[in-house]
């Protein structure tokens, strides 16, 4: 297609951590780029933008995905659940406070889509195993931490979450 | 990245979207999970006028069994197929099911566009021509049935004509004493296999009874290895006829030199993994319970 020609934009409806937003967009734009520069939500980062680092992954209709090879129209009428979304009232998520607390990060970019992987596993699985947590994380990809401390982190907070913590 | 400009259509059933792709005309793609086709977009590999999102199209994802045979929607994703007490009876599928890259991609690609795309690397191609599985599709010139072993001619060209949909696939239930593995090797999670390999064997006592073996990543389409199977079938399975197997495995294989290693290194690879599919299904054929799954390097 000649990119001259203008190409008509798709209204879409997307509530995102618990708050609905409407906008058009043109169809190429993907869900990443709706979240950091429609929304300015940029806790959710572009790593690789080939569907390999996991940097991008948020939650749609509590599936994580990878947000850079999802189009905003196919998020249409969807709940995204981002990283923005994981702290209450001013109140840290448990997985923040683990992260934090047992340097599950160092650089910090692979952070937000790690904690979006580990939120979808610990919603299934609130006692996930070892083999468990290394299986939800299999799609994130760190450069720093060595994983061991990610693990950690996610251990530590599924306790938490138990209320065995 | 972004792919270059393009026009975006809903469809709401199965007839809308062979209208639509049809009266777009050659510049129309079905889009899917996009797992496939907006990496290839974004790497600006290709173009498109216009995508028409199948995605939503209701009564297309669902799976069913029964004593006769299984049925698998087109828009049924890799983790819902993982997820399903499909993927408990017949561990075949769980196997390739849990193997496909992460669980990001398995929340979006479907089994449909993993058959459409023509992909060498993709595992259900595999894994369907391993359970002689066929296809069926929707098209302008009506419904049509077909095996999916040669549905993949060539590097990404399949036997789709335009406006054609695949609808869903089915296979017979396997007979009782049969049992099948799927078994991939790869370099990590988010990788297509450097090779993977289906078995389903049968046996009677010791000696296979029947067995179906098909490489994947290992040629420019699925391989249907029945030279492999011949050295296996009505003979007892020692470690002797399972190395005659794997060499003959080898030797129907054509696999490329290229990022994931060179030639020499992916015939080893698939001498291992022929000898562990037969193995693993061997075992299962017993009644044990064997979890596999992708091993990375
Ligand atoms: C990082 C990464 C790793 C991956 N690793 C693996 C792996 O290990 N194993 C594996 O098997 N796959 C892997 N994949 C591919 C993945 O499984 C895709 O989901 C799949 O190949 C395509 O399915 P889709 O629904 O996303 O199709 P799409 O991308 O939407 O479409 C792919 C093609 O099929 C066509 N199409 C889609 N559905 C239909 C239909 N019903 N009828 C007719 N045409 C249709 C489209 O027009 C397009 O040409 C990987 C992908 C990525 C990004
Ligand atoms: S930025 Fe999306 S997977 Fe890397
Ligand atoms: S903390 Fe730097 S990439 Fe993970």
């Amino acid at each position: 297609m000649s990119t001259t020609e203008t190409i008509d934009l798709v209204p879409i409806e997307v509530t995102v951590n618990g708050q609905l937003y409407r906008r058009e967009v043109e169809p190429r734009l993907l869900l990443v780029q709706f979240l950091r520069e429609e929304l300015r939500l940029t806790g959710t980062h572009i790593g690789c933008d080939t569907t390999y680092c996991g940097a991008c992954t948020v939650q749609l209709n509590g599936a994580p995905i990878k947000s850079c090879t999802v189009l905003a129209v196919q998020a249409d009428g969807g709940e995204i659940l981002s990283v923005e979304g994981l702290a209450k009232d001013g109140e840290l998520h448990a997985l923040q406070k683990a992260f934090s607390e047992h340097h599950g990060l160092q650089c910090g970019y692979c952070t937000p889509g790690m904690m979006m992987s580990a939120h979808a596993l610990l919603a299934a699985n609130p006692d996930p195993s070892a083999k468990d947590i290394r299986k939800a994380i299999q799609g994130n990809l760190c450069r720093c931490t060595g994983y061991q401390n990610i693990f950690k982190a996610i251990e530590a907070a599924a306790a938490e979450l138990r209320g065995d913590g | 990245m972004y792919p270059a400009p393009f026009r975006y259509h809903r469809a709401a059933s199965i007839e809308a979207a062979i209208r639509q792709l049809s009266e777009l005309g050659e510049g129309a793609r079905a889009l899917a999970g996009g797992q496939s086709l907006l990496v290839w977009l974004k790497m600006r590999f290709g173009e498109v006028s216009d995508l028409v999102d199948i995605g939503r199209i209701p009564g297309l994802d669902a799976i069913t069994q029964d004593a006769a045979g299984v049925r698998i929607g087109a828009l049924a994703t890799h983790a819902r197929i993982a997820r399903s007490p499909l993927a408990k009876l017949l561990p075949i599928v769980g196997d390739c099911a849990n193997g496909i890259a992460d669980n990001q991609v398995r929340s979006r690609g479907t089994i449909g566009g993993s058959l459409a795309s023509g992909d060498p690397s993709c595992d259900w191609p595999v894994l369907l021509t391993t359970l002689d599985a066929n296809l069926h599709t929707q098209g302008p010139g009506g419904a049509r049935d077909l095996p999916v072993d040669g549905f993949v001619e060539d590097l990404y060209v399949t036997k789709l004509k335009p406006g054609e949909l695949i609808t869903g696939i089915s296979f017979a239930m396997p007979v009782k004493g049969s049992a099948g593995a799927y078994v991939g090797f790869k370099r990590c999670a988010p990788a297509y296999p450097t090779i993977s390999v289906g078995v389903q064997l049968s046996l009677k006592g010791e000696q296979c009874e029947d067995v179906r073996i098909a490489l994947g990543s290992a040629g420019l389409t699925t391989i249907h290895a029945r030279a492999a199977e011949a050295e296996l079938k009505g003979k007892t399975l020692t470690p002797a006829t399972l190395a005659r197997a794997a060499d003959a495995a080898v030797a129907a294989s054509d696999p490329v030199d290229d990022q994931r290693g060179p030639i020499a290194f992916k015939q080893s690879i698939i001498k291992v993994l022929v000898r562990r599919g037969i193995e693993t299904a061997k075992r299962r054929c017993h009644g044990e319970t064997v979890e596999v799954s992708h091993e990375y390097y």
